[in-house]
């Protein structure tokens, strides 16, 4: 019988079996690559989602703001895997265009459902980072920029959001740590990602141990990727004598 | 309505401004020919940072009228750029952009607001940093500047908009007393060129030496105001007789 203490057998949890068949060598290394796709654009998105929304959340019109934070509300409340099939299936099916063959297509892929999603998931996340970035930058310095003739704009652009970002950096590490994780929810809607390829070669070759640990270790790498690369640019934007 | 260099440069008019129900400017008028300088002293509270800031349109009024070169100040139809083009602000704060060196500092308003050459802002805003006595000191973020050096950069960033007016807001309240010195050197050396310089300051001394006409503000009025010898020696009303006489 296995005991826990067999899991952690060195044979077990250094086999790597799967690097060793070209076929499933295959489909992992497209499954990584799909998790680092999906990750590195969801990232890209999301970011965009959050410096677009906190400055919308500063804008003057009222509307404008509330629309914001109803934004914020909802995807900071709900379940990402329930957002997730929301836009899928609740939307997905509706956004439909007819196809060549006459029948009708989805207009967005699995994977730009999931790009979709999980973007405007962290890019909530994100408005609110950014958000108390901004609320951090001290009203003196926007107003040095107005007395120098700076449109809001401007400011916003070349003041504030500089220094919001780098206010903000620490939490939107963890944000986009988390984002990353949270791509392994595309299995639900048969994205071929990490998970979902893992999951396949388990039910093929019965190797699910193994396997959880060939995915554990590929989060591992893949985070420590984006860990390095958020203190790179941590680092990058670092100010001579500025704060610590 | 154009202005004309015989008319005054700055014209404050009966100027009344509140924050809600508190009424901290209550009638001010004040005058300003091109090239004076003159410095507004008077007790915390009184009003003396608000009314600067009401003369760049960082704070609004409710009645009155502010006219710089002949352009209504409060006019909601004013082209802003064009007003902050003419009046430069130094904060007692400095309120430098920390993540950009000195030279950036300056440089970046004439480049990204009045679209200017890069390299021409460039040639200017190092010989402004020459002049403001910060030469080797371009490459330095504001984290690794003295007080002092901070300011003379913040003065140096509100020239390279080359403006025909100076707004300086108690710029030396924040500084050790040696520091004090430079930034005063530095706006001296401003004045002498003939710049049109409205000072709020403690520097009773420096006020003397430099204004043309020194203003006593109290609880949001101009109590008196005349030529530093007049005002400093035979003050009229007992109101900034006390004040002098607490602060000198
Ligand atoms: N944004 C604001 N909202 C509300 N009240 C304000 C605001 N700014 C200034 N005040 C009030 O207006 C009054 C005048 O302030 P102001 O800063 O102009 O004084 P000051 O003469 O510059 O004083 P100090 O010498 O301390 O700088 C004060 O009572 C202050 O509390
Ligand atoms: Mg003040």
């Amino acid at each position: 019988m296995d005991s826990v203490l067999d899991w952690l057998r060195p044979d077990w949890f250094f086999d790597l079996s799967v690097v060793q068949d070209d076929y499933n060598r295959g489909r992992y290394l497209a499954g990584l690559w799909m998790t680092a796709k999906l990750s590195t654009l969801c990232i890209l998105l999301s970011l965009v989602v959050g410096v677009v929304g906190a400055a919308a959340q500063g804008a003057r019109s009222r509307t404008l703001r509330v629309l914001v934070g109803f934004f914020v509300a909802f995807f900071r409340n709900t379940p990402p895997l329930v957002q997730l099939y929301f836009f899928y299936f609740a939307i997905g099916t509706i956004l439909r265009v007819t196809g060549e063959n006459g029948l009708p297509q989805p207009l967005v892929s699995n994977f730009g459902w999931a790009l979709i999603s999980l973007s405007l998931f962290a890019g909530a996340m994100n408005v609110e980072i950014f958000r108390s970035g901004i609320e951090a930058v001290p009203k003196a310095t926007i107003e040095a920029a107005e007395a120098l003739g700076y449109t809001r704009l401007q400011t916003y652009r070349y003041i504030v959001l500089p220094l919001a970002v780098r206010i903000s950096m620490s939490a939107l590490g963890t944000n986009l740590v988390n984002l990353v994780k949270t791509t392994t929810l595309a299995y639900a809607i048969a994205v071929p990602e990490l998970l979902y390829v893992a999951a396949q070669i388990w039910s093929e070759d019965l190797n699910v141990r193994e396997m959880m640990n060939v995915l554990l270790f590929s989060y591992v790498g893949i985070v420590a990727v984006l860990v390095w690369v958020l203190h790179r640019w941590e680092k990058a934007l670092r100010i001579p004598g500025y704060g610590g | 309505m154009s202005w004309t260099p015989d008319q005054p440069i700055v014209s404050i008019k009966d100027v009344h401004k509140s924050f809600g129900p508190v009424e901290v400017l209550r009638g001010i008028s004040m005058d300003v020919m091109k090239g004076e300088v003159v410095c507004i002293i008077g007790p915390s509270g009184s009003g003396k940072s608000t009314l600067i800031r009401c003369i760049n349109a960082l704070n609004d009024i409710q009645s009155g009228s502010i006219t710089v070169e002949g352009q209504e100040v409060h006019d909601p139809k004013l082209d802003k750029l064009a007003l902050r083009k003419k009046v430069g602000m130094v904060f007692q704060q400095y309120n430098l952009f920390p993540h950009k060196t000195a030279l950036q500092n300056v440089m970046m308003a004439p480049i990204k607001v009045l679209k200017q050459n890069r390299a021409d802002v460039e040639v200017r805003a190092r010989a402004l940093l020459k002049k403001v006595r910060l030469e080797g000191k371009e490459d330095s973020y504001p984290g690794e500047l003295s007080g002092g050096q901070q300011q003379r950069v913040a003065i140096a960033r509100s020239l390279a908009m080359n403006p025909d007016v100076m707004l300086f807001d108690e710029v030396t309240a924040a500084l050790d007393p040696e520091t004090v010195k430079e930034v005063l050197v530095t706006i001296k050396d401003l004045a002498a060129d003939g710049m049109t310089c409205i000072l709020v300051t403690h520097e009773m001394g420096f006020a003397r030496e430099i204004a043309d006409r020194v203003y006593f503000t109290d609880k949001g009025v101009i109590v008196e105001y005349g030529p530093p010898a007049t005002f400093f020696e035979q003050a009229k009303d007992p109101r900034t007789r006390q004040f002098l006489s607490q602060i000198l």
